[in-house]
């Protein structure tokens, strides 16, 4: 009985049990890849964001690590929050948005293009440093209504196929779409190399290629809705690990 | 895209037994353009894979390897080789613009 009122106020919800990162969805082969740091090929960005990190940019001649000192311990979990609320636009951040940010405000330094290699690296660098912790969403109520839209656009039909985002990954998860399994869209493991990709790449990179995929036009890289979305995704990713940087075939 | 190609090789310092048959891992940052991609504007990216990837152990030649366009872009490397002597590994390699790139790590033999 009590099992009935449960699926009866859960409709294709994945119940918290069988929340399953894309990780477990994969063959043993691009399992290990992943796990191996000396064969997982996003640790090449991981070294590189370190580097960077201790580099001084723009006319203020600072790096990441004159204000924040040792990634391991200032940037230790700042991943399994983010998106957070920025008090001066009043808006939802990303990490990337937010290294942008610092590089505007506190090195005078250019802001890094969307999906630059420099950018990717030091955002692996700083989602690192947060691996294998659970994602735990940021308990800001000015967040809701951002993530209340990033809800509605995971749930509305998009494209010429008119399909949702839900669509496939709450109703037809663990089913295939062509030959490949169709995960539960957890963004775990972000910036992760794809191997189709050949590179690594964002999460917004990776949303672009879903709104491509159902024939709907892209935002742009940057777009709120990227973020709003990104939001939703993690609040519905709680609990799970951080894995960045991923493998993904 | 590979992140800027500069060599690099963890520089842990490994040790092993005299004799002992070790395994040496090398992950390459590189785009390994295979030259049969056309750009945006509908041009073919030119070819830009690695030709060869050599490694020395104390300045001796213990594995060789051409690379061709079907290898995906940062290719991953493992071989194996007999600890002599404590020294240094070297890897050189280089790719179609001609750019030779070298990384190295000791080894420690006991």
């Amino acid at each position: 009985m009590l099992m009935l009122m449960l699926w009866g106020s859960a409709v294709a919800q994945t119940p918290p049990q069988d929340k399953r990162s894309g990780f477990e969805f994969m063959s043993p082969q691009t399992q290990a890849m992943q796990t191996d740091a000396s064969s997982n090929p996003g640790m090449l960005w991981m070294i590189d964001g370190e580097r960077l990190w201790q580099q001084p940019q723009g006319s203020a001649d600072k790096s990441c690590a004159s204000c924040h000192g040792t990634a391991a311990k200032s940037m230790r979990g700042v991943a399994t929050r983010y998106p957070r609320f920025d008090e001066r636009s009043r808006k939802p951040i990303d990490l990337a948005g937010q290294i942008n940010l610092c590089r505007q405000h506190r090195q005078s330094a250019p802001p890094l293009a969307h999906e630059s290699d420099e950018l990717l690296a030091l955002s692996t660098y700083v989602a690192h440093q947060s691996h294998g912790m659970p994602i735990t969403p940021a308990v800001d109520s000015r967040l809701r209504p951002f993530r209340e839209n990033g809800r509605r656009w995971f749930e509305r039909r998009l494209g010429q196929l008119q399909l949702s985002c839900a669509s496939c990954h709450d109703d037809r998860a663990g089913a295939r779409l062509g030959g490949s399994v169709i995960p539960q869209a957890h963004p775990t493991g972000y910036p992760l190399y794809r191997l189709e990709w050949q590179t690594i790449g964002s999460l917004q990179r990776r949303l672009r290629g879903c709104l491509v995929g159902v024939r709907a036009e892209p935002f742009e890289f940057g777009a709120p809705e990227y973020v709003d979305i990104e939001l939703f995704l993690m609040s519905r990713a709680a609990g799970l690990k951080i894995e960045t940087p991923a493998v993904r075939p | 895209m590979s992140p800027s190609h500069d060599a690099r090789a963890d520089q842990r310092t490994k040790t092993a037994a005299r004799g002992e048959i070790i395994e040496i891992r090398a992950l390459v940052a590189h785009p390994m353009e295979t030259g049969y991609r056309e750009g945006p504007n509908g041009a073919v990216i030119p070819r830009n894979i690695i030709k060869r990837f050599v490694c020395k152990y104390a300045g001796e030649e213990v594995f060789a390897a051409e690379l061709f366009p079907a290898i995906a872009a940062n290719p991953y490397i493992a071989f194996t080789t007999v600890a002599t002597t404590t020294g240094t590994l070297t890897f050189e390699w280089i790719d179609d613009q001609g750019e030779v790139q070298a990384a190295s790590a000791e080894i420690t033999v006991t």
